[in-house]
């Protein structure tokens, strides 16, 4: 049974394409301006590494903030249960999942089928969110990929950054910046405060092992370090993070196709 | 499920707590909300049950002044709710 | 009896001298002048044309009250803008304080007194710095930008009310070559919503009153109106209200 799923995100579209329970292939672009548009060369990508065209595949489910738009998919499912799915497909024992983006956080509790049993998510504030790094990256002047290695090697201490708004955190930066603060200390400070901003949200849903983290937020390891001692577990990443949303929208498109078949097999 | 709707910000945290084990769709919460947060739909499990409107969750803390002021208006979502699914963080 | 009131705000320092309850002259100040508060009280005294021995009493407040070195005693913004709020408009039931790095929304009962307030200086949205950094890309100054979004023709909506977020949506709106008064018009809106969710918080009582800088924003104010359902009075000389209050409290303090 092949099936397939797209995630239409903000800043990229995926889709995956799913034979049974193997992974044929993916595909990764970045978001255009027209989401639908999006969603087909993600879509083709992973066609044309899979060797198929779209009519092999059984059934589409689509997900992500552009879902409603994919012409192609018969179902659309929300993020949150397609990254709890995904999450449990890469690991089994997955019980709890944050995702970062850009835009938004995700903290997810799921059970051994992969099904949401608490989440909580916050896609309204920057400070709450991986732009605030950009932003901050930006100010100082360091590539965004530079910022987690960096601020594990202090210098003289952690610099507090006590401003949770991003705007008045710039601020705070650059007088710390003019007091001569050496920056890997400020990197440290800035690094922890997103730390405890996503613990905030992931006690509210509770933490219980195993531990995974998807979005992009996996690649800053000043992040993920803070955020694995204070939740007192290790992360689980898996090999490509950002298709974990997608690959939950094609099992959950195997799941609709099963049920759908069941009845007509008992006429 | 407990669906936690809404975000944090520097000013705090504004959560409306469905939790759609106990919650019977009867849409009450829906009817009663002064800012017509709420609506009844099917979730991803094919479960009927009430949510926040996915339009509205980022602006939660600006269209509910929060259970304890609503209180004293109007018949509130958490007395209407016979099941008490519903819950505030603020 | 002359007394003095220093609102030490985030951007500018206010002062105003009063003598009874008639204001006998305004100074305002950038706050990162050095001394800003002892410059404006000899400016205000100058214009008055009042010397300082016959100031009976100086209070202070505004975020930097505490460093107003020339203050006999200091006073919360709450309470200032209550009572300078209630002084410039008698009637007035809620007193929204529109700053440039915090806002204040304040119910008073019928005598005056602060019966509930909310108070937002952690979170950008719905304070000055919203409406500069959304100037700021759209190349439009501040004080321009309020009458200019009034010559909207076409409703455009900016969804996000955080400044990180907006500025984004706002630049891809240019890109989009939308009408610069419609994106005006949807960044008013954006940072009227917020202003509204804490006019919610403390409840709806008429008549609704507006002080502070961003007060002046006469697109900020319509959409308030139309969001509240109620008309919005501003005063004459809106961002002082906190300078009149802070003379007002230190009249009554000298009188006991």
């Amino acid at each position: 049974m092949i099936t397939a799923g797209v995630d239409v995100g903000s800043l990229s579209g995926k889709a995956v394409v799913l034979d049974d329970n193997r992974l044929v292939s993916w595909g990764l672009v970045p978001t255009g301006p027209d989401s639908a548009e999006t969603a087909k060369e993600a879509m083709d990508i992973a066609l044309q590494k899979g060797n198929l065209s779209l009519d092999r595949i059984e059934f589409v489910v689509s997900t992500g903030y552009g879902r409603v738009v994919v012409p192609f998919a018969q179902r659309n499912v929300t993020e949150i249960s397609c990254h709890a799915k995904g999450a449990n497909y890469f690991f089994p024992g997955a019980r709890t999942i944050l995702d970062m983006g850009g835009q938004d956080c995700k903290a997810i509790r799921c059970d051994a089928n992969g099904k949401v049993v608490n989440f909580a998510m916050n896609d309204k504030c920057a400070a709450g969110a991986g732009r605030s790094m950009e932003v901050m990256a930006d100010l100082l002047q360091i590539p965004l990929d530079e910022i987690g290695p960096r601020s594990l090697q202090l210098d003289q201490g952690e610099v507090a950054v006590s401003s949770t708004c991003t705007v008045f955190a710039k601020s705070e930066v650059l007088a710390h910046v003019r007091q001569g603060a050496p920056t890997n200390d400020i990197l440290a400070g800035l690094c922890a405060a997103l730390a405890s901003r996503v613990y905030g949200l992931l006690r509210r849903v509770g933490i219980e092992p195993e531990f995974v983290i998807s979005g992009g937020i996996g690649k800053n390891v000043g992040v993920v370090t803070r955020v694995e001692q204070k939740v007192g577990l290790e992360a689980n990443i898996c090999f490509e993070p950002q298709i974990v949303g997608a690959v939950g929208a094609a099992i959950f498109a195997r799941d609709t196709l099963v049920k759908q078949k069941k009845p007509a097999a008992a006429r | 499920m407990k669906a936690n709707y809404g975000y944090a910000d520097g000013s705090g945290e504004y959560f409306i707590t469905i939790d759609t084990d106990v919650c019977d769709g009867c849409g009450e919460c829906a009817r009663v909300c002064p800012s017509s947060l709420f609506e009844v739909a099917p979730d991803d499990y094919d479960q009927v049950v009430a949510r926040v409107k996915e339009k509205l969750t980022r602006s939660v803390g600006v269209l509910c002044p929060g259970y304890e002021r609503c209180r004293d208006k109007v018949p509130d979502c958490h007395a209407v709710c016979r099941v008490g699914a519903i819950s505030h963080s603020w | 009896m002359v007394t003095i009131g220093v609102d030490a705000g985030s951007l500018t320092t206010k002062v105003v001298v009063l003598e009874g309850t008639a204001v006998l002259s305004r100074s305002s100040l950038h706050s990162s002048t050095r001394d800003a508060g002892g410059k404006g009280i000899e400016e205000a005294l100058r214009s008055a044309g009042i010397g300082r021995e016959r100031v009976k009493e100086i209070v202070a407040t505004g975020i930097g009250r505490n460093e107003v070195a020339q203050a006999t005693s200091a006073a919360t913004e709450i309470v200032c803008d209550a009572r300078g709020g209630r002084f410039l408009a008698p009637s007035a039931a809620t007193i929204m304080d529109i700053g440039a790095e915090s806002s204040r929304v304040i119910k008073c009962d019928q005598a005056g007194r602060v019966a509930d307030f909310v108070l937002n200086d952690k979170c950008a949205a719905g304070t000055g710095v919203f409406l500069e950094a959304m100037g700021k890309a759209l190349r439009v100054p501040v004080s321009e930008m309020g009458s200019l979004s009034l010559k909207s023709t076409q409703e455009v909506n900016i969804t996000a009310m955080c400044v990180v977020f907006a500025e984004s949506e706002v630049v891809s709106q240019i890109h989009r070559r939308v009408a610069k008064e419609d994106i005006l018009n949807g960044i008013h809106k954006s940072i009227a919503t917020r202003l509204y969710g804490m006019v919610n918080r403390v409840g709806i009582v008429k008549n609704v009153v507006a002080v502070g800088g961003l007060a002046r924003n006469a697109g900020v104010v319509r959409w308030l109106e139309e969001l509240i359902g109620a008309e919005v009075f501003v005063p004459e000389f809106p961002e002082y209200a906190g300078a009149v209050g802070a003379a007002l409290i230190a009249a009554d303090r000298s009188q006991s």
